[in-house]
């Protein structure tokens, strides 16, 4: 992914930013709406990746995320099709299978027409494919880790032992035969 | 470090470095014995353990294909991952959580307190709890298990304070921090706990025990062990009277080698153990070795297990602190009322927001999934562990046309749930669900049995030869120089998490054989 804001900007934009698929001299590029990131692929067609990038979201929908966390996991997926044929043939296949599924192309769909396809085809190679790399690869993301509260690595802050392990301060107090102090 | 030559067999040969192989390796040392242990994967410290979960999965997950058969829901979910445990020195007490809990006596004969169940291949152990007891003591000793020995409890964290109101509210009375192998103080040269969280990841401070830094360390400084690391068992050889011979094994370039043995243990979990076993049958024993009683691989357990999780209108942040941070032992008893026998612990569990995501219910997708993934900061979650039934069909077998890359047959491992485990769960969720409820829980999640981490009774002990594949000793019915070393050898699983069992059991098994070995009995 190239991001082309710093950092902060990027973390400040990219979670309402919502993602356009273009082709530009040939190559198909998932961008941000206003700009502050893009990637490129290297297997998928536009069609693919739009078709993806909308079923991601539907599998495991966060309003509070932007789109670029699920691009990130089209971007991974794009990649892993470059090194497997295989894995290339089941997603195009599937893809194809969405439009037939109705005779109408499923991004032409509301968005519940969309997801009644995907309950249709929900056994299939193509949709676990998809499943298992989304629910690994967007909940696997770092930076979407502190909208869930979730925060991760904590060894080089010294565990949590001064940092809040027991400050749910709403429950009951264990006696301290229950819970005995911390090491002074 | 020993080196010792290929055709020396004068050595023990220790399959496998985890509490069982890593502990008995070391107790073996400690005795003057000579002991080469071969550990399928590599050695690794804690400081390159890392705080992530999938990175921490494949840097020390048993990862080799394995397929699953029955209609537990792990076959559905996880197809090729029956357990989650590890290749890598100190197996997997580098995963493990610590709770560290002596069975309960009634435990040892539930053939007899229990009855006849239908279905159930239910044995009385061949030694009772005080057989073992001093072995018990001198394992959480050598642990520093906490409440034992004088040893504090641990700080119970958010999730704990949440189990305890329920808990409490609901009427339980033995509700605390565990009995945990996890330094509440510093102790044997390791820091007391900083609640890092990440228990499961492998102990980056190695605050809790594992064999890497313990056992195997003091095992070398002896001067007697040698640890082949990536080296893994093969075959185990036998000469025309049935006597082991030595261990073929395959070095981290793929290459074989024979390693003589005076003995040979065997302590490789319990779908590897049977596995090696069935993988080594030849002409004399076309049913693989130590079978003659058709026991290896039978009677598989993983504990009846799943878990609940609860959402609160205020934050737990359960990740904060010890994994397994506390304990309910009320319903560890064995109380027929309840429609079912044998008991289960309830013990805090967390999860980490990328693991909550591919086990909360796995296969899930959806708004209304994403819906409560989203309560993650509040919500606490517990762990059910209650005794499950033994099944002769729960069976670890060999694949009949997968290989693995040495051209072996990989294993296949059958489960399906007892009417008892069935009725003991549904009673355990039901009383999970009451304890956060009475602590306020807004919604309550019945989540399913992840892959086991528990793996047991594939090579168990008998009092006769007929009922299983090794003596009180866990030394094999058929050939007196093999051994069972690891969970594989329990006659029955208890409503205890298996560690501390299987290293006392290491202890104990170390003496006898050191004894045997002194008295050229073997």
């Amino acid at each position: 992914m190239k991001r082309v804001l710093d950092r902060r900007l990027f973390l400040r934009t990219a979670a309402s930013a919502t993602a356009t698929v273009i082709t530009t001299g040939g190559a198909v590029v998932i961008a941000a709406s206003n700009g502050a990131w893009a990637m490129t692929l290297s297997t998928f067609d536009a069609t693919t990746a739009r078709v993806l990038l909308v079923m991601t979201r539907h599998l495991y929908p966060h309003d509070m995320l932007g789109d670029v966390y699920y691009a990130e996991v089209v971007e991974s997926l794009d990649k892993k099709a470059k090194a497997d044929p295989g894995l290339a043939k089941t997603i195009r296949e599937g893809v194809a299978g969405l439009d037939r599924a109705t005779g109408v192309p499923w991004l032409q769909l509301s968005p519940g027409g969309q997801v009644e396809v995907l309950k249709m085809i929900e056994t299939s190679p193509f949709f676990q494919t998809v499943r298992g790399e989304t629910v690994v690869g967007l909940y696997n993301n770092k930076l979407v880790w502190h909208h869930f509260g979730y925060q991760g690595s904590s060894t080089e802050f010294g565990g949590y032992l001064h940092r809040g392990f027991q400050d749910a301060g709403w429950t009951m107090q264990p006696d301290a035969e229950a819970s005995p102090p911390p090491p002074a | 470090m020993a080196r010792y030559e290929l055709n020396d067999d004068s050595v023990v040969v220790v399959i496998g470095s985890g509490a069982g192989g890593g502990t008995l390796a070391n107790e073996l040392c400690q005795k003057g014995v000579k002991v080469v242990l071969l550990e399928a994967g590599k050695r690794l410290s804690p400081e390159e353990f890392v705080n992530d979960e999938w990175a921490a999965f494949v840097q020390t997950a048993w990862l080799d294909k394995r397929t699953t058969s029955g209609s537990w829901r792990v076959a559905r979910d996880f197809p090729n991952l029956p357990a989650w445990i590890c290749k890598t020195v100190g197996g997997s007490t580098v995963h493990w959580a610590g709770a560290s809990l002596r069975f309960q006596e009634h435990e040892f004969k539930t053939r007899t307190v229990y009855g006849e169940i239908g279905g159930a291949t239910l044995l009385d152990w061949p030694i009772g709890l005080s057989d073992l007891e001093p072995y018990y003591a001198k394992a959480e000793a050598k642990m520093g298990v906490t409440r034992t020995h004088g040893i504090p409890g641990l700080p119970g964290n958010n999730n704990f304070k949440v189990m305890y109101t329920g808990a409490k509210r609901l009427g339980y009375k033995i509700v605390h921090t565990g009995r945990m192998a996890i330094n509440s103080r510093e102790r044997d040269g390791r820091p007391h706990c900083l609640q890092i969280g990440f228990c499961f990841q492998g102990c980056k401070s190695a605050a809790k025990w594992s064999t890497l830094y313990t056992e195997i360390p003091a095992a070398e400084a002896t001067g007697r062990l040698e640890l082949r690391t990536e080296c893994q068992a093969l075959q185990i050889q036998h000469d025309a009277n049935g006597k082991i011979t030595g261990v073929l094994y395959a070095d981290a370039d793929g290459k074989q080698h024979v390693q003589k043995a005076r003995v040979v243990c065997i302590a490789c979990n319990a779908i590897e153990s049977p596995r090696l076993l069935l993988n080594s049958a030849s002409s004399k024993y076309p049913d693989g070795l130590a079978n003659s009683s058709g026991q290896v691989g039978r009677n598989y357990m993983r504990h009846t297990t799943g878990s609940v999780y609860a959402t609160f209108d205020r934050p737990v942040h359960m990740f904060r602190g010890t994994t397994m941070a506390g304990i309910i032992m009320d319903e560890a008893g064995h109380d027929p009322k309840r429609g079912f026998a044998g008991g289960y612990e309830l013990e805090t569990l967390s999860l980490g927001l990328p693991f909550m995501a591919a086990f909360l219910d796995p296969g899930a997708w959806g708004r209304e999934f994403t819906r409560k993934l989203e309560g993650y900061a509040h919500m606490a979650g517990m762990w059910i562990v209650g005794e499950d039934m033994p099944q002769a069909s729960n069976r670890v077998t060999l694949h009949p046309t997968e290989k693995d890359r040495f051209g072996l047959p990989i294993p296949n491992v059958h489960f399906d749930d007892h009417p008892n485990d069935i009725a003991m769960r549904a009673h355990a969720y039901r009383q999970g669900a009451a304890v956060y409820l009475a602590a306020g829980a807004r919604e309550v999640y019945e989540v399913p049995p992840y892959p086991s981490t528990h793996n047991l009774g594939t090579n168990r002990m008998s009092a006769r030869p007929q009922d299983g594949v090794c003596n009180a000793f866990g030394q094999t019915w058929d050939h007196e120089n093999l051994f069972i070393s690891d969970g594989s050898q329990f006659t029955t699983g208890a409503a205890e998490n298996p560690t501390l069992t299987i290293v006392a059991l290491a202890i104990r098994q170390a003496e006898y054989l050191a004894d045997q070995m002194a008295k050229n009995a073997i």
